[in-house]
Protein backbone atom coordinates (compact mmCIF):
# COMPACT_ATOMS: atom_id res chain seq x y z
CA UNK A 1 0.00 0.00 0.00
CA UNK A 2 1.59 3.11 -1.26
CA UNK A 3 1.53 5.88 1.72
CA UNK A 4 -1.24 7.91 0.41
CA UNK A 5 -3.32 5.36 0.18
CA UNK A 6 -2.63 4.30 3.91
CA UNK A 7 -3.51 7.91 4.91
CA UNK A 8 -7.05 7.56 3.13
CA UNK A 9 -7.50 4.13 4.25
CA UNK A 10 -6.77 5.30 7.97
CA UNK A 11 -8.84 8.70 7.07
CA UNK A 12 -12.32 6.49 5.89
CA UNK A 13 -11.47 4.02 8.64
CA UNK A 14 -11.51 6.79 10.92
CA UNK A 15 -14.03 9.20 10.59
CA UNK A 16 -16.93 7.22 11.10
CA UNK A 17 -15.67 6.32 14.09
CA UNK A 18 -15.01 10.22 14.91
CA UNK A 19 -18.58 11.02 13.84
CA UNK A 20 -20.25 8.16 16.05
CA UNK A 21 -17.91 9.86 19.06
CA UNK A 22 -19.50 12.91 18.00
CA UNK A 23 -23.07 12.51 17.89
CA UNK A 24 -22.46 9.88 20.79
CA UNK A 25 -21.32 12.34 22.93
CA UNK A 26 -23.22 12.63 26.03
CA UNK A 27 -23.30 15.66 28.22
CA UNK A 28 -20.21 15.86 30.33
CA UNK A 29 -20.89 13.26 33.02
CA UNK A 30 -19.26 15.59 35.68
CA UNK A 31 -20.34 18.88 34.90
CA UNK A 32 -18.12 21.87 35.00
CA UNK A 33 -18.90 23.40 38.64
CA UNK A 34 -19.53 27.24 39.33
CA UNK A 35 -16.74 29.28 40.82
CA UNK A 36 -17.41 31.21 43.80
CA UNK A 37 -14.98 33.65 46.03
CA UNK A 38 -14.74 33.51 49.58
CA UNK A 39 -12.55 36.90 50.52
CA UNK A 40 -10.33 37.03 53.51
CA UNK A 41 -10.47 40.65 54.86
CA UNK A 42 -10.32 42.37 57.95
CA UNK A 43 -9.82 39.07 59.92
CA UNK A 44 -12.91 37.26 58.76
CA UNK A 45 -14.33 34.84 56.00
CA UNK A 46 -16.94 37.36 53.94
CA UNK A 47 -20.16 35.86 52.64
CA UNK A 48 -20.76 32.38 52.19
CA UNK A 49 -21.81 31.42 49.29
CA UNK A 50 -25.24 30.02 48.56
CA UNK A 51 -26.52 27.00 46.69
CA UNK A 52 -23.19 25.12 46.68
CA UNK A 53 -23.25 21.92 45.10
CA UNK A 54 -19.76 18.86 44.83
CA UNK A 55 -17.95 19.70 41.81
CA UNK A 56 -18.14 23.88 42.25
CA UNK A 57 -14.36 25.23 42.66
CA UNK A 58 -14.07 27.74 46.05
CA UNK A 59 -12.05 30.60 44.91
CA UNK A 60 -10.27 31.88 48.57
CA UNK A 61 -9.05 35.91 48.01
CA UNK A 62 -6.89 36.84 50.81
CA UNK A 63 -7.50 40.90 50.68
CA UNK A 64 -6.19 41.09 54.47
CA UNK A 65 -3.18 42.15 55.89
CA UNK A 66 -2.13 38.99 57.19
CA UNK A 67 -1.30 35.41 56.28
CA UNK A 68 -4.90 33.17 56.41
CA UNK A 69 -5.31 29.38 56.20
CA UNK A 70 -8.84 27.66 55.23
CA UNK A 71 -8.35 24.57 56.80
CA UNK A 72 -11.37 22.18 56.80
CA UNK A 73 -11.36 20.27 59.80
CA UNK A 74 -12.83 17.35 58.01
CA UNK A 75 -9.39 17.96 55.98
CA UNK A 76 -11.41 17.77 52.41
CA UNK A 77 -9.41 21.52 52.17
CA UNK A 78 -6.10 23.15 53.15
CA UNK A 79 -5.47 26.51 51.44
CA UNK A 80 -2.39 28.62 53.13
CA UNK A 81 -2.67 32.13 51.79
CA UNK A 82 -0.18 34.96 51.84
CA UNK A 83 -2.17 38.45 51.80
CA UNK A 84 -2.89 39.67 48.18
CA UNK A 85 -2.55 35.74 46.74
CA UNK A 86 -5.78 33.63 45.48
CA UNK A 87 -6.24 29.81 45.18
CA UNK A 88 -8.98 27.63 44.19
CA UNK A 89 -9.97 24.10 45.89
CA UNK A 90 -12.88 21.83 44.50
CA UNK A 91 -15.52 21.14 46.78
CA UNK A 92 -15.66 16.72 46.76
CA UNK A 93 -18.01 16.28 48.96
CA UNK A 94 -21.45 16.93 50.24
CA UNK A 95 -22.37 17.97 53.59
CA UNK A 96 -21.81 21.07 56.14
CA UNK A 97 -18.21 21.79 56.03
CA UNK A 98 -16.56 23.91 58.76
CA UNK A 99 -13.45 25.51 58.19
CA UNK A 100 -10.72 27.88 60.39
CA UNK A 101 -7.75 29.90 60.08
CA UNK A 102 -4.99 27.87 61.67
CA UNK A 103 -3.66 30.86 62.88
CA UNK A 104 -6.35 33.09 64.26
CA UNK A 105 -8.93 30.60 66.04
CA UNK A 106 -11.76 32.81 66.04
CA UNK A 107 -11.97 32.92 61.97
CA UNK A 108 -14.34 30.11 61.20
CA UNK A 109 -16.69 29.52 58.27
CA UNK A 110 -19.51 26.75 57.20
CA UNK A 111 -19.86 25.65 53.73
CA UNK A 112 -23.02 23.90 52.97
CA UNK A 113 -22.55 21.85 49.88
CA UNK A 114 -25.28 19.66 48.07
CA UNK A 115 -25.00 16.68 45.85
CA UNK B 1 -0.53 61.81 80.26
CA UNK B 2 -2.19 60.93 83.64
CA UNK B 3 -3.35 58.44 81.63
CA UNK B 4 -0.29 57.28 80.28
CA UNK B 5 1.53 56.97 83.36
CA UNK B 6 -2.13 55.10 84.91
CA UNK B 7 -1.41 52.59 82.02
CA UNK B 8 2.22 52.27 82.61
CA UNK B 9 1.05 51.53 86.61
CA UNK B 10 -1.25 49.06 85.18
CA UNK B 11 1.60 47.29 83.27
CA UNK B 12 3.92 47.02 86.20
CA UNK B 13 1.16 46.10 88.52
CA UNK B 14 -0.82 43.94 85.92
CA UNK B 15 -3.82 45.47 87.40
CA UNK B 16 -6.43 46.65 85.17
CA UNK B 17 -5.71 50.32 83.32
CA UNK B 18 -8.00 53.27 85.35
CA UNK B 19 -9.22 55.67 82.70
CA UNK B 20 -9.45 58.68 83.73
CA UNK B 21 -8.95 62.17 82.57
CA UNK B 22 -6.17 63.47 79.80
CA UNK B 23 -5.59 61.46 76.91
CA UNK B 24 -2.53 60.06 74.84
CA UNK B 25 -2.00 62.15 71.68
CA UNK B 26 -2.31 60.56 68.14
CA UNK B 27 1.68 60.74 68.39
CA UNK B 28 2.03 59.41 71.88
CA UNK B 29 -0.20 56.56 70.80
CA UNK B 30 1.35 55.55 67.28
CA UNK B 31 4.47 54.87 69.82
CA UNK B 32 2.77 52.73 72.05
CA UNK B 33 1.03 50.63 69.27
CA UNK B 34 4.63 50.56 67.74
CA UNK B 35 6.36 49.37 70.66
CA UNK B 36 4.48 46.86 71.64
CA UNK B 37 3.95 45.25 68.30
CA UNK B 38 7.87 45.76 68.09
CA UNK B 39 8.27 44.21 71.93
CA UNK B 40 5.96 41.20 70.13
CA UNK B 41 8.67 40.84 67.07
CA UNK B 42 11.36 40.59 69.31
CA UNK B 43 9.88 38.11 71.67
CA UNK B 44 8.89 35.45 68.54
CA UNK B 45 12.13 35.92 66.94
CA UNK B 46 13.60 34.81 70.28
CA UNK B 47 11.46 31.99 70.61
CA UNK B 48 12.18 30.93 67.13
CA UNK B 49 15.88 30.54 68.46
CA UNK B 50 14.88 28.97 71.26
CA UNK B 51 12.07 26.43 71.02
CA UNK B 52 12.24 23.41 69.48
CA UNK B 53 8.21 22.89 69.92
CA UNK B 54 6.53 22.61 66.56
CA UNK B 55 3.60 24.65 68.14
CA UNK B 56 5.10 27.12 69.74
CA UNK B 57 7.47 27.92 66.62
CA UNK B 58 4.53 28.19 64.24
CA UNK B 59 3.02 30.49 66.85
CA UNK B 60 5.88 32.63 67.21
CA UNK B 61 6.55 32.43 63.23
CA UNK B 62 2.89 33.94 63.31
CA UNK B 63 3.82 36.73 66.06
CA UNK B 64 6.72 38.10 63.81
CA UNK B 65 4.41 37.62 60.41
CA UNK B 66 1.25 40.16 61.56
CA UNK B 67 3.24 42.49 64.02
CA UNK B 68 5.33 43.02 61.20
CA UNK B 69 2.52 43.28 58.79
CA UNK B 70 0.63 45.97 61.02
CA UNK B 71 3.81 47.31 61.85
CA UNK B 72 4.52 48.42 58.85
CA UNK B 73 0.87 49.46 57.54
CA UNK B 74 1.76 51.89 60.64
CA UNK B 75 4.96 53.38 59.42
CA UNK B 76 3.20 54.07 56.23
CA UNK B 77 0.00 55.59 57.75
CA UNK B 78 2.60 58.14 60.40
CA UNK B 79 4.50 59.03 57.35
CA UNK B 80 1.29 60.16 55.41
CA UNK B 81 -0.34 62.12 57.94
CA UNK B 82 3.19 63.31 58.95
CA UNK B 83 3.20 62.59 62.61
CA UNK B 84 6.50 61.80 64.24
CA UNK B 85 5.47 59.45 66.68
CA UNK B 86 6.34 60.66 70.38
CA UNK B 87 8.33 58.53 73.56
CA UNK B 88 5.68 58.45 76.49
CA UNK B 89 6.14 56.60 79.61
CA UNK B 90 3.92 53.54 78.55
CA UNK B 91 6.38 53.25 75.78
CA UNK B 92 9.21 52.94 78.30
CA UNK B 93 7.63 50.85 80.91
CA UNK B 94 6.65 48.57 77.96
CA UNK B 95 9.98 48.69 77.02
CA UNK B 96 11.76 47.88 80.32
CA UNK B 97 9.43 45.02 81.18
CA UNK B 98 9.76 43.76 78.22
CA UNK B 99 13.85 43.83 78.15
CA UNK B 100 13.50 42.42 81.86
CA UNK B 101 11.97 39.41 80.07
CA UNK B 102 13.70 39.20 77.07
CA UNK B 103 16.53 38.72 79.62
CA UNK B 104 14.86 36.16 81.95
CA UNK B 105 13.81 33.89 79.39
CA UNK B 106 17.44 33.75 77.56
CA UNK B 107 18.43 31.96 80.63
CA UNK B 108 15.15 29.02 80.18
CA UNK B 109 15.92 26.20 77.45
CA UNK B 110 13.09 23.08 76.58
CA UNK B 111 9.47 22.97 77.56
CA UNK B 112 10.39 25.57 80.63
CA UNK B 113 11.28 28.44 78.27
CA UNK B 114 7.97 27.34 76.23
CA UNK B 115 6.09 27.65 78.87
CA UNK B 116 7.00 31.25 79.71
CA UNK B 117 6.99 31.77 76.29
CA UNK B 118 3.26 31.38 75.61
CA UNK B 119 1.89 32.26 79.17
CA UNK B 120 3.62 35.86 78.55
CA UNK B 121 2.39 35.79 74.98
CA UNK B 122 -1.20 35.44 76.97
CA UNK B 123 -0.58 38.36 79.19
CA UNK B 124 1.10 40.54 76.80
CA UNK B 125 -1.97 40.29 74.48
CA UNK B 126 -4.40 40.82 77.22
CA UNK B 127 -2.70 43.86 78.62
CA UNK B 128 -1.76 45.58 75.22
CA UNK B 129 -5.61 44.41 73.38
CA UNK B 130 -6.96 46.07 77.06
CA UNK B 131 -5.10 49.30 76.57
CA UNK B 132 -6.46 49.28 72.58
CA UNK B 133 -9.99 48.92 73.88
CA UNK B 134 -10.01 51.25 77.25
CA UNK B 135 -7.93 53.82 75.70
CA UNK B 136 -6.03 53.67 72.66
CA UNK B 137 -8.91 53.34 70.18
CA UNK B 138 -11.11 55.99 72.13
CA UNK B 139 -8.10 58.52 72.30
CA UNK B 140 -7.46 58.22 68.70
CA UNK B 141 -8.29 61.43 66.60
CA UNK B 142 -7.26 60.71 63.12
CA UNK B 143 -9.26 58.24 61.64
CA UNK B 144 -7.03 56.49 60.02
CA UNK B 145 -4.85 55.50 62.84
CA UNK B 146 -8.38 54.76 64.77
CA UNK B 147 -8.92 52.04 62.16
CA UNK B 148 -5.86 50.80 61.97
CA UNK B 149 -5.54 50.18 66.11
CA UNK B 150 -9.33 48.35 65.54
CA UNK B 151 -7.44 46.15 62.70
CA UNK B 152 -5.16 45.81 65.56
CA UNK B 153 -7.14 44.59 68.37
CA UNK B 154 -8.85 42.00 66.11
CA UNK B 155 -5.92 40.49 65.50
CA UNK B 156 -3.97 40.41 68.49
CA UNK B 157 -7.45 39.67 70.11
CA UNK B 158 -6.31 36.16 67.99
CA UNK B 159 -3.49 36.00 69.03
CA UNK B 160 -4.30 36.08 72.50
CA UNK B 161 -7.12 32.86 71.69
CA UNK B 162 -4.53 31.10 70.10
CA UNK B 163 -1.91 31.52 72.82
CA UNK B 164 -3.99 30.97 75.29
CA UNK B 165 -4.91 27.43 73.56
CA UNK B 166 -1.67 26.47 73.02
CA UNK B 167 -1.03 27.37 76.81
CA UNK B 168 -3.67 24.62 77.41
CA UNK B 169 -2.31 22.18 75.02
CA UNK B 170 1.23 22.81 77.36
CA UNK B 171 0.07 22.17 80.56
Amino acid sequence: MSRRAMIAWVRRALCPLMGAALVAAPTPALAAGKTYSVVMKAMQFGPMPKGLHVGDTIEWVNEDLFRHTATATDKSFNVDLNPNKRAKTVLRKAGKIHFICRFHPGMTGDLIVAR
Amino acid sequence: MRKLIGFAAALALAIPFAAEAADPNDAQIAHIAYTAGQIDVTAGEQALKKSKDKQVRAFAEEMVRDHQAVNKQALALVGKLKVTPEDNPTSQALSADAATKLKTYEGLSGKAFDKAYIDNEVAFHKTVNGALSSTLIPSAQNPELKALLETGLKVFTEHQTHAEQIAQALK
